[in-house]
């Protein structure tokens, strides 16, 4: 099992054995049921969907409450899929806790980051603008999108200002602080995705090892 | 149910054998551990404590000193394992909580009254 579904608590700091702060995020994970198993025959990959968050029964449809009552499980607030190694032991109404994450060192976190609205260009793409006196009139503003006659259109994703954030971000390579199983908790080093309260998947992370033994 | 985790944690970070008593405009000697290799010594770092800030287990308290005519802070952790010691040397009387201005003055102007 590679991942689960949790919830970003807040962030704080704690102290490391040499006495230094640690900035931590604290994402209360799982316990998740596994509701329905994905196959390679049946639907061309491996993956467990899992369900986690209570929910009272006459809050589901009715097509959501057989889905889950088809694991046997409680009813859930959210879905999410969680790929599987092939042919790995899982199987609806199995639960997942946060100790699977305990022979990884770092993990990947994903989640919806903050909107931000309309944003400028500067703001959106880190550009620098124009000056801000000797009569510039050029304060914020985008600046040249094109050429002349020729090709005489705009190219496509000419970066200009529009929407940003509220976009399905990942966050990789996490270090693990801390595991705690009694509180269904992880603490991470560093920023992850979304508001305090905000819907996250954690998962082993793809770019580093796992620990030995 | 979730703010509690933070709550818990925070307080699993607190100073276990509770809080050195000191206030701001006191004179105190910080003792820091510093650890060199494998070996762990004390450093002691005096001055007046100018301001305390935050709350719980991230609470911090800054300490200003005039080292060789520059003036010099340091900020630590109230909760840090490596904060070993914070020994008052002489109490201060102020009257606000944050002595900023204190970067402004030097020499007699920035005396504090000690009090009795």
């Amino acid at each position: 099992m590679n991942g689960l579904i949790g919830r970003k608590i807040g962030m704080t700091q704690v102290f490391d054995e040499e006495g230094r702060q640690v900035p931590v995020t604290v994402i209360e994970a799982g316990p998740c049921v596994v509701i329905q198993r994905k196959t390679r025959d049946r639907d061309g990959y491996e993956a467990a969907q899992l369900g986690f968050g209570k929910q009272k029964e006459q809050r589901l449809s009715k097509p959501k409450r057989g889905h889950v009552n088809k694991a046997k499980a409680e009813p859930v607030t959210v879905l999410r899929e969680v790929r599987l190694e092939e042919g790995e032991e899982i199987n609806p109404g199995d639960v997942i806790r946060v100790d699977i994450l305990k022979d990884a060192t770092h993990v990947d976190v994903l989640g919806i980051c903050k909107g931000r609205g309309f944003q400028g260009v500067v703001r959106r793409y880190g550009m620098s603008g124009g000056r801000a006196s000797h009569g510039s009139g050029m304060h914020r503003r985008t600046g040249a999108i094109g050429m002349k006659v020729s090709p005489a259109r705009v190219f496509k994703g000419t970066r200009m200002p529009g929407h940003m954030g509220h976009v399905h971000t990942t966050t990789q390579n996490l270090r693990i602080v801390e595991i705690r199983e009694e509180d269904n908790a992880v603490l991470v080093q560093g920023a992850v995705p979304g508001p305090n309260g905000g819907l996250v998947v954690i998962r082993k992370a793809i770019k580093k090892p796992l620990k030995q033994s | 149910m979730s703010a509690n985790i933070l709550e818990k944690i925070d307080k699993e970070n607190l100073r276990k054998e509770g809080v050195p008593e000191f206030s701001i405009g006191d004179a105190v000697d910080v003792h820091v551990k510093i650890r060199e290799g494998d070996k762990e010594r004390i450093q002691v770092f005096s001055g007046t404590v100018i301001a305390r800030d935050g709350a719980g287990a991230t609470e911090t308290f800054t300490v200003r000193r005039i080292s060789y005519g520059e003036g010099v802070e340091r900020v630590f952790p109230l909760h840090s394992p490596a904060v070993a010691k914070v020994k008052v040397e002489r109490r201060g009387k102020t009257r606000r909580a944050k002595l900023y201005y204190l970067r402004e003055r030097s020499g007699k102007t920035a005396r504090i009254k000690e009090k009795r």
